[in-house]
């Protein structure tokens, strides 16, 4: 990696590093909306306009779902767009979510991952996000501030690219990733810029016959998503189906290039394998708490234990393929899930990665923890109880509990 | 669904309109029909400033207006503006 350019080192917590990386990425237009545990980055990202470090318009909206309806409408002008929310933030943007992803406006929003109300909690969790998974945003989820910085640059040029144009969500994990200080390297403003470039739009045929470009503008009217009754709106959502689809090559194609420029790099840019290729008792997990798994493998290693962990980095497309190939080999396998689907049968990523290996031939035994709602710590004790149940799961052959709590006291 | 509808590899994404809206006849939505007495019409023109879908128009070279029934949703605004109580909406 020869092409590597020398790059500072900041003190950042996560939120930081999103604003700062959003700084660096020349955004037109952010509208926000401050909540808990986000706040920072948008604080942050209004010092820079206030400081004229940007040349963004900041906009102060009333309310989460203005904030997004402005990026929305920012977006489809040919700006780029970029948010911030949380928890009942990210709520309140629901209905626009689908809008946002049905205009095909890539607009990227990083989301400090906290618990749903009630009772209150502003600590974290994915509930969140994982209650916005059908929303047609792509869902990448970050170990640390690093990557949160590394993310959010990679996710406008996954979002613009012609055969994407999809929304795309960075999730950090509340307070553990978003307000903890580590050492960041930032690349230099005019490396990140060229790497994103400028958005590029593909041509449509507007209602006059006329090859426009995609972006609201004047000189070129056209009309975006203003109806499409039961002979036409199926086919516009199997578009957004196959722009998923696209987006899974797309994503490693960024992560390769921007390894090419940082020397960083997160797996395929979906997930994220670590000792899993010979592992007999693997973990699944998403976020912060891969940290904390991977230094527990570490300890399992070192004893001469073969345990391993699959970090799932994109959770919407997921990515069936790499799930499969990665885990088909180990014998046992605990999905961690930091959200409750309630009344579904165990966690959302535990039901997507067992349902992915259905087809497998080998069929791992598989088994769901729901682990660290609220901001409940998840310990190394606890992780290498995981392991340890795994390992009596091979012993035994099946597995008797298929969903667990881990943390959770009786 | 006809056969000439087409597939979602041909059409454009988020709904872009490849053809004007005024070819997606909205007319028959209605269950009134306003139907005028040109006696008592003195072509004032407030019904062709208040019909919402601009579904009544003024021609200058008849001296006339025109209801335009394949846009009138049949919601009687024009019949209830009319000065002289020239239009009567009249079930379908």
């Amino acid at each position: 990696m020869k092409s590597v350019v020398k790059q500072e080192v900041l003190a950042l917590n996560g939120d930081e590093a999103v604003a700062y990386a959003a700084k660096q990425s020349d955004v037109d237009v952010v509208a926000a909306y401050p909540i808990t545990p986000q706040t920072i980055i948008v604080e942050r990202f209004s010092e820079y306009v206030a400081n004229g470090e940007v040349e963004t318009q900041f906009v102060c909206t009333e309310s989460e779902h203005s904030a997004l309806t402005a990026c929305l409408a920012a977006s489809v002008t040919g700006a780029r767009a970029f948010t911030a929310s949380a928890s009942a933030g990210l709520a309140l943007m629901h209905e626009m979510l689908f809008v946002t992803s049905g205009c095909r406006a890539p607009v990227v929003m990083a989301i400090a991952n906290r618990a749903l109300s009630a009772p209150l909690n502003i600590h974290g969790d994915h509930s969140d996000t994982m209650a916005q998974r059908d929303s047609g945003w792509i869902q990448i989820y970050v170990e640390n501030a690093q990557e949160a910085y590394d993310s959010v640059i990679q996710a406008f040029k996954i979002a613009e690219n012609p055969e994407v144009l999809l929304p795309a969500i960075v999730g950090l994990d509340g307070f553990t990733l978003s307000h903890t200080l580590e050492n960041v390297h930032v690349l230099p403003d005019d490396v990140v810029r060229k790497f994103i470039g400028v958005r590029q739009f593909i041509t449509v045929i507007n209602h006059e016959g006329k090859a426009v470009p995609f972006r609201l503008d004047p000189e070129n009217p056209t009309t975006m998503g203003p109806i499409a009754l039961p002979n036409y709106y199926f086919e516009f959502k199997r578009q957004q189906e196959e722009a998923m689809r696209n987006a899974l090559k797309v994503i490693s194609q960024v992560n390769d290039e921007y390894a090419e420029i940082s020397g960083r790099k997160y797996g395929d840019g979906l997930l994220e394998p670590y000792h899993i290729g010979d592992a007999e008792i693997g973990i699944v997990c998403l976020g912060s708490t891969a940290g904390t798994v991977k230094s527990v493998v570490d300890e399992l290693r070192a004893k001469g234990v073969k345990a391993g962990l699959l970090r799932m980095r994109t959770f919407r497309p997921f990515p069936v393929k790499g799930v499969v190939e990665a885990l088909e080999n180990v014998k046992a396998i605990a999905v961690m899930d930091r959200s409750m689907s309630f009344g579904g049968n165990g966690g959302p990523v535990f039901q997507e990665v067992r349902n992915a290996l259905y087809d497998s031939q080998k069929r791992p035994q598989i088994v769901n923890y729901i682990y660290g709602l609220g901001g409940r710590d998840t310990n190394p004790t606890q992780i290498h109880g995981i392991f340890k149940d795994l390992q009596r799961i091979i012993e035994k052959g099946r597995v008797e509990n298929l969903v667990n709590f881990v943390g959770l006291r009786e | 669904m006809t056969q000439k509808e087409k597939g979602w590899k041909e059409i454009s994404p988020a709904g872009v309109c490849w053809k004007p809206s005024t070819q997606f006849l909205t007319g028959d939505w209605k269950t009134y029909t306003p139907v005028r007495d040109p006696a008592k019409c003195t072509r004032c023109l407030l019904c062709v400033i208040f019909c919402p879908d601009g579904a009544i128009r003024w021609k200058p070279e008849a001296n006339d207006i025109e209801f335009d029934l394949n846009f009138c949703k049949g919601c009687g605004i024009c019949a209830n503006e009319c000065p002289t109580k020239a239009i009567e909406m009249k079930l379908e």
